[in-house]
C-alpha cells in the first residue's frame, strides 16, 4: 500500500525547525548577542560601522512588539479568537516591573524621597499594599508573569465559558483595556496616573543609560523572541496545537469528538497574555517609560495589524508584520506624522483586499504567478 | 438479526443483576431512554413528550417531515439542547441532561452532522487522529505521541472508509460524499456505543451510498446506530425498524413495510 508508507510521518515526529530554520535562528542569535554589543560598544562614534543608542532601543523596542504579534498569533492566528485587548497584558508586565525600576531610582527622584515622585506629589507617606515587595526584582519578574495570567486566566474561563465568541469577545476585550486605562490614568490609584513610571535609573544595581546594560537588553529582548519563536513552533507541532486550529475551523465538530474547548482556550490564552507581560517588561527598561497609553484601545488594535498584515495563522508573519509596521512607523511619525494613521489604514485595506494571507505569502503568490 | 448480549451472565450475577464496570450499562437491553422529552423554542414545542428507546446493537432509522424534530432530538441527546421536561438516559445509569457535549462524547455517543463537518485544514490522518478515543485533556495532548497501535487504528479506519490514498490530503480538498465517509470515519476512531447519524447519505452518489448501506449494517451490532434520513430506498436497504415523527412526538414505529401502509404517516409525510 503507497499510502502505509506515508503514513509514518507523522507531523509530531518531525523536528521542530529545518536545518536552514535552526541555521537562521544561530545567525539571529550571533548578531543579536555578539555582532550589535560590538558594533554599539567597541566601534568607535565616528565609524560608519557603529550603531546608535537610538538604533539599539528602536530595535530591542521592536522585537518586544514581535513577541506580541507572536503571542497574538497563537489566539487569533491558530485559535481563531480575535482579541482587541492584548495591550492590558502587555501593559501589565510593563507596570510590573516598571514599579521595580522606579523603587531603584532611589533617593535621586525629584524630592529626593523614599517614595517615588508621584506619591511624594500626591502626599502620600508609605507604599499602597499592591506594591509590597516590588523593590525585590525576582518578585517582580514573578508578577510580571503572574498578573497578566491571573487576569487572563479569570477573564477567559467567564468569557470562555459562557461561550462568549468571535465579534462579542473582540468587543469585551476592548471594554477590558479600555477599563484598565481609564483605572491607570487617575492619580489616586497608584499607578502614576497619566504620565505612569518614567526616569528609571537602574537595573539590578546597573546604569540604565549604560551602553553595557542597554546592549544586554538588547540581546536578552533578542533571545526571548527567539524562545517564544520555538516555544510556539512546539506548541503548534503538538497535538494540542492540531485541536487549537479545530477549534478555529469547527469548535462543534472538535466538542462532539470529546475535547472541552475551555481549557484549551484557557491554556493558549492565558499562555498568549503572560507572553506579552514578560514583552511589556524588557519594553520599559528600553523604552524609558510606560504609561497607560499602551492600554489604549487603539494600541490593541494595532497589535491585530501586525498580525493580519504579515498573515495570521503563519509562524514568521507576525514577526515580519511587527517588524514593518513599527519600521514604517518610526519613519513616518518622524518625517511625516499627520500622515501616519492614514498610511497604516491604508497598509491595513491594502492587505485585506489582495493579500489575505499577508506579506509572508508574497513570495508564495510570485512564484504561482510565473510557473 | 439477532441481538448480542453485550454482558455475559455470569457477572451479573455477581453484583445482583447490575453491572458496574464503567461505561455505559445495557444490562436491560436498551442503551438509549428518552421518556417524556419537551422542548420550546419561544413557544414553539420543537418536541413534544417524545419516547423513545432504542436497544444496544440495533439500526434504528427516524423519519419525518421537516420540523418534526429529528435534529433537535439529535440535540437532546448529544447535549447541546437541554430539554424543558423528560429525562435521556444512556444505559441504566448515564443521565445525558446533566453531562456537556464533550462528555457524552467520552461515554460513547457519537455524531455526524447533517452538513458534513470536518477539519478543513488538517489532513484526512490528522482528523481520524484528533478523533481518536484517548485521553483529550490539555496535559495529555501536550505529550501525546501516536503509538504504532494508534497509528495502527487510524490504517485501518482508513481503509474501512476507502480513504487510504487520501491519507495526506487535506481534508477541505475532498468530494462531498468522501468528507461524509472522513466523518463517519472520525465517529468510528471514538469507539462510540452509540451512532447518531444525521442524514449521511445526502449528496452521495448511488454508489456512494450503496457502500455507505453496506458500512452501516457492518456496524450494527458491535454499535447502535440511529439514522436520521429522507431517502427512503436507502432506508429500505439498512433498517429494520423505522421511527416516523411528527411535530415532536413519535406518530408511529414499526417495519418499513408496516410504517408505509400506516394511514397516518402517508398523510403527514409520504403522501398519497
Amino acid at each position: 500500500m503507497t499510502s502505509g508508507s506515508r503514513l509514518i510521518v507523522s507531523p509530531s515526529s518531525q523536528s521542530l525547525f529545518g536545518p536552514k530554520g535552526w541555521a537562521a535562528l544561530g545567525a539571529f542569535v550571533l548578531v543579536a548577542v555578539v555582532v550589535v554589543p560590538v558594533l554599539f560598544i567597541v566601534v568607535p562614534a565616528d565609524s560608519p560601522f557603529h550603531l546608535s543608542a537610538y538604533f539599539v532601543t528602536l530595535v530591542g523596542k521592536m522585537m518586544c512588539y514581535c513577541v506580541v504579534a507572536l503571542a497574538m498569533n497563537l489566539i487569533w492566528g491558530y485559535t481563531g479568537i480575535l482579541s482587541l485587548g492584548h495591550g492590558v497584558f502587555f501593559a501589565l508586565g510593563g507596570y510590573a516591573f516598571g514599579m521595580y525600576l522606579m523603587r531603584m531610582i532611589g533617593h535621586e527622584g525629584q524630592y529626593q524621597s523614599d517614595l517615588p515622585d508621584f506619591m511624594v506629589f500626591l502626599d502620600w507617606k508609605a507604599y499602597p499594599w499592591y506594591w509590597s515587595f516590588t523593590d525585590h526584582f525576582w518578585y517582580s519578574a514573578l508578577l510580571v508573569a503572574l498578573v497578566p495570567a491571573i487576569l487572563a486566566f479569570v477573564f477567559g474561563f467567564f468569557a470562555f465559558r459562557s461561550r462568549i465568541k468571535g465579534v462579542y469577545f473582540s468587543i469585551i476585550t476592548q471594554a477590558l483595556t479600555f477599563a484598565f486605562m481609564l483605572l491607570f490614568f487617575r492619580n489616586d490609584t497608584g499607578f502614576g496616573g497619566n504620565n505612569g513610571f518614567t526616569d528609571f535609573k537602574r537595573i539590578l544595581g546597573f546604569r540604565i543609560a549604560e551602553p553595557g546594560t542597554r546592549a544586554a537588553l538588547f540581546a536578552l529582548t533578542a533571545l526571548y523572541l527567539m524562545g517564544t519563536l520555538i516555544l510556539s513552533r512546539a506548541i503548534l507541532r503538538s497535538k494540542v496545537g492540531r485541536v487549537l486550529t479545530a477549534i478555529r475551523d469547527s469548535e462543534n465538530r472538535l466538542m462532539f469528538s470529546g475535547y472541552n474547548p475551555l481549557w484549551y482556550k484557557l491554556f493558549i490564552w492565558t499562555l498568549s497574555a503572560v507572553l506579552c507581560g514578560i514583552a511589556g517588561a524588557l519594553y520599559v527598561p528600553q523604552v524609558g517609560i510606560i504609561n497607560p497609553g499602551e492600554m489604549s484601545p487603539a494600541n490593541s488594535i494595532e497589535i491585530a495589524i501586525w498580525v493580519a498584515v504579515g498573515g495570521r495563522g503563519t509562524l514568521l508573519g507576525p514577526v515580519l508584520g511587527a517588524g514593518l509596521i513599527n519600521g514604517a512607523k518610526s519613519f513616518f511619525t518622524q518625517s511625516f506624522p499627520e500622515y501616519w494613521l492614514f498610511f497604516l489604514g491604508l497598509l491595513f485595506i491594502l492587505v485585506t483586499l489582495f493579500l489575505p494571507k499577508g506579506v509572508v505569502s508574497i513570495p508564495a503568490m510570485l512564484k504561482r504567478a510565473k510557473p | 438479526m439477532s441481538r448480542p448480549s453485550v454482558t455475559s451472565s455470569d457477572d451479573v450475577s455477581a453484583t445482583g443483576g447490575r453491572v458496574l464496570q464503567p461505561g455505559v450499562d445495557v444490562s436491560h437491553r436498551a442503551i438509549l431512554y428518552l421518556d417524556d422529552i419537551t422542548v420550546s423554542f419561544d413557544g414553539f414545542k420543537a418536541l413534544n413528550k417524545l419516547t423513545l428507546t432504542v436497544d444496544a446493537g440495533e439500526l434504528r432509522c427516524v423519519i419525518g417531515p421537516n420540523g418534526a424534530g429529528k435534529t433537535t432530538m439529535m440535540d437532546v441527546i448529544t447535549g447541546k439542547t437541554r430539554p424543558d421536561l423528560g429525562t435521556a438516559f444512556f444505559g441504566q445509569t448515564i443521565d445525558l441532561t446533566r453531562l456537556t457535549e464533550p462528555e457524552i462524547a467520552d461515554v460513547g455517543i457519537g455524531r455526524k452532522f447533517q452538513k458534513p463537518t470536518v477539519f478543513e485544514n488538517h489532513t484526512v490522518f490528522e482528523n481520524l487522529e484528533l478523533a481518536m478515543k484517548t485521553d483529550k485533556r490539555v496535559r495529555a495532548s501536550l505529550r501525546a505521541k501516536l503509538e504504532p497501535a494508534q497509528r495502527d487504528r487510524v490504517a485501518q479506519t482508513l481503509t474501512q472508509i476507502q480513504l487510504a490514498a487520501d491519507a495526506d490530503k487535506q481534508a477541505g480538498l475532498l468530494s462531498h460524499g468522501q468528507k461524509q465517509w472522513l466523518e463517519i470515519g472520525m465517529l468510528l476512531m471514538q469507539e462510540p456505543k452509540l451512532l447518531l447519524l444525521d442524514e449521511p447519505v445526502a449528496g452521495m452518489t448511488d454508489q456512494e451510498t450503496e457502500r455507505t448501506a453496506e458500512l452501516f449494517k457492518s456496524l450494527a451490532g458491535q454499535h447502535s446506530v440511529i439514522v436520521v434520513e429522507h431517502d427512503m430506498e436507502f432506508i429500505g436497504s439498512i433498517a429494520n425498524l423505522v421511527t416516523v415523527l411528527h411535530e415532536g412526538s413519535v406518530l408511529a414505529e414499526g417495519t418499513l413495510d408496516k410504517i408505509k401502509n400506516d394511514e397516518r404517516v402517508i398523510e403527514v409525510y409520504l403522501g398519497r
